[in-house]
């Protein structure tokens, strides 16, 4: 990686979502159909204008329905990010290489999911079959079956290590809810206290109901534009300073890593760093991918807010509130505003950046959105024109 | 044992491990050259990609390096089992599997709890290895 290779190169200049809901009543593909024409109404463009496509590979849609039913007519190049939750960001990763390059100008990324109307990822029933071949095979027999079960195994072993507390992952609860509280877009927006969380009911313990994020039906797109285009439009660009996708070990049985209190994360934050000239001092406000909220604490560690193991402290007393020293999730992020895996993270960078947002930043320059899974990640670094 | 779980369906990479189960043996696939044991089991050492691999039987003994009580009955089939306990055994050979965690109420388990292998019929009449609590142990 070159650094500053992609830096100022694109920029997030649209953005568009459905409305979210426990049951949309409509197909993904409308609902995708609709985030894109709304992102690209955003940008000042037609959906003809957009050259360029990513999607995650987990995606129900896929780049030939978009032709035919979407108006993508004019795409020359097409990509897609793999697995899940590092999505919301790796897409961003891959428009602003492919605008570098100079393969695409005008770049659509989307997320698009009914997932609780259909197949809710919270459910094992979504997870099991009656026979398992591969990496499963060594795990779903005991019952290790859904997501909470298996990152439930990081959280405890960051409490074993480090001494963090069921009650500070409350801490992070609160927040979010907080932000939802504010953010008329949220499905969950009864204000919650510390006391409410830890009287929810465990899930796979140390999980409470709590620390989950929700399950949504939605979709959401952004506009990524190369430097030139994104000057012309109606909306001030959001600038990608830099941007980086990153590994880590065994992101396929993640359970069998050497260290669970620690994430590949920790990577992809000094590549994300490096790629776009500024450190974790720089930052404004942080985006963080939230499907359990013990993985707020771990990211915040991993992207170098503070040291490694101290993240439970770290976000006790307000801190990550819109108001606090590093707003963090201000749009409520997956625990309170929608699960659409990570998209509306980006989405809320580039309204913090234009000052848009309902929990909105005094002054803010520059926003971290980035994820510590412990699977794979990525990060991009947003700043204000 | 939990029972209505998905079946462990073998391929050519893990029918070792699964011909050792039946015959009651725990058997780690080692790297054949650095002689580095690897878990789940897989075609290649990750550290060496050497090819070549050796399937050592382990002591049978372990502790606790992570676990969640799963409370919640996220399938039919868990509605009458939980709460279980379901994590991470580290064995001697540095690896660790996941099994549950048995002979001990799942709200006493603990890091570094000792535990021996045990191996358990699944409910079809096939073996599954899995892990008690060592006797005494608090």
């Amino acid at each position: 990686m070159t650094d500053g290779a992609l830096r100022d190169r694109a920029a997030v200049v649209g953005i568009g979502e459905t409305a979210y809901s426990k049951a949309s009543g409509r197909t993904e593909l409308a609902l995708a159909c609709e985030a894109i024409a709304r992102a690209a109404q955003d940008a000042g463009l037609s959906v003809a204008d957009i050259d360029g496509l990513v999607r995650y590979d987990m995606d129900p849609i896929d780049e030939v329905a978009l032709t035919s039913h979407a108006g993508l007519k004019n795409l020359r190049w097409m990509s897609q990010t793999g697995y899940g939750g590092t999505g919301g960001n790796a897409v961003v990763v891959h428009a602003a290489a492919a605008i570098a390059a100079g393969v695409a100008d005008v770049v659509v990324c989307y997320r698009s999911l009914n997932e609780r109307s259909g197949a809710r990822y919270g459910q094992a029933a979504t997870w099991m079959r009656e026979e398992v071949g591969g990496f499963e095979a060594f795990q779903m027999p005991w019952g290790l079956l859904t997501p909470a079960m298996l990152f439930g195994q990081f959280a405890r072993r960051h409490m074993v290590e480090y001494g963090t507390t069921s009650r500070q992952f409350g801490e992070v609860a609160v927040a979010l809810r907080r932000h939802a509280s504010r953010n008329p877009r949220a499905m969950m927006q009864k204000p919650i206290t510390i006391d409410d969380h830890q009287a929810s009911r465990m899930i796979a313990d140390p999980l409470r109901l709590f620390d989950c994020c929700i399950e949504s039906d939605g979709a959401c797109a952004i506009i990524v534009a190369s430097a030139e285009r994104a000057r012309s439009l109606r909306n001030p660009p959001a600038w990608i300073m830099g941007a980086s996708q990153g590994s880590g070990t065994r992101a396929q049985g993640i359970v069998f890593r050497d260290d669970l209190a620690r994430t590949e994360a920790e990577l992809t934050a000094r590549d994300v760093y490096r790629s776009a000239g500024v450190g974790p001092d720089d930052v404004d406000a942080v985006m963080v991918y939230d499907h359990f909220t013990p993985f707020v604490i771990m990211a915040l560690e991993a992207y170098g807010f503070c040291p490694i193991g101290e993240g439970g402290p770290f976000v006790e007393g307000g801190r990550i509130h819109f108001d606090g020293e590093l707003p963090v999730n201000t749009h409520g992020g997956n625990h309170s505003e929608a699960y659409i895996h990570g998209l509306p993270h980006v989405i809320e960078a580039v309204r913090q950046l234009r000052g848009t947002s309902t929990s909105q930043v005094d002054g803010c320059e520059i926003v971290l959105s980035c994820s510590a899974v412990a699977q794979l990640s990525a990060a991009v670094i947003l700043r204000k024109d | 044992m939990l029972t209505g779980m998905p079946r462990p369906r073998a391929d050519l990479d893990t029918q070792p491990f699964w011909d050792g189960v039946a015959e009651r043996r725990f058997l780690v696939p080692t790297c054949g050259l650095c002689e580095t044991p690897r878990w789940p089991p897989g075609p290649m050492c990750p550290s060496c990609q050497s090819q070549e691999t050796e399937w050592r039987e382990t002591s049978g003994t372990g502790t606790v390096y992570s676990w969640v009580v799963v409370t919640h009955p996220v399938a039919e089939a868990l509605v009458e089992q939980v709460p279980y306990a379901v994590g991470l055994i580290e064995l001697p050979e540095g690896i660790r599997v996941v099994g549950n965690v048995l002979g001990v109420d799942p709200a006493a388990v603990r890091a570094g709890l000792p535990v021996r292998l045990v191996f358990e019929d699944a409910g079809d009449g096939a073996l599954l290895p899995n892990w008690t609590a060592e006797e005494g142990a608090s």
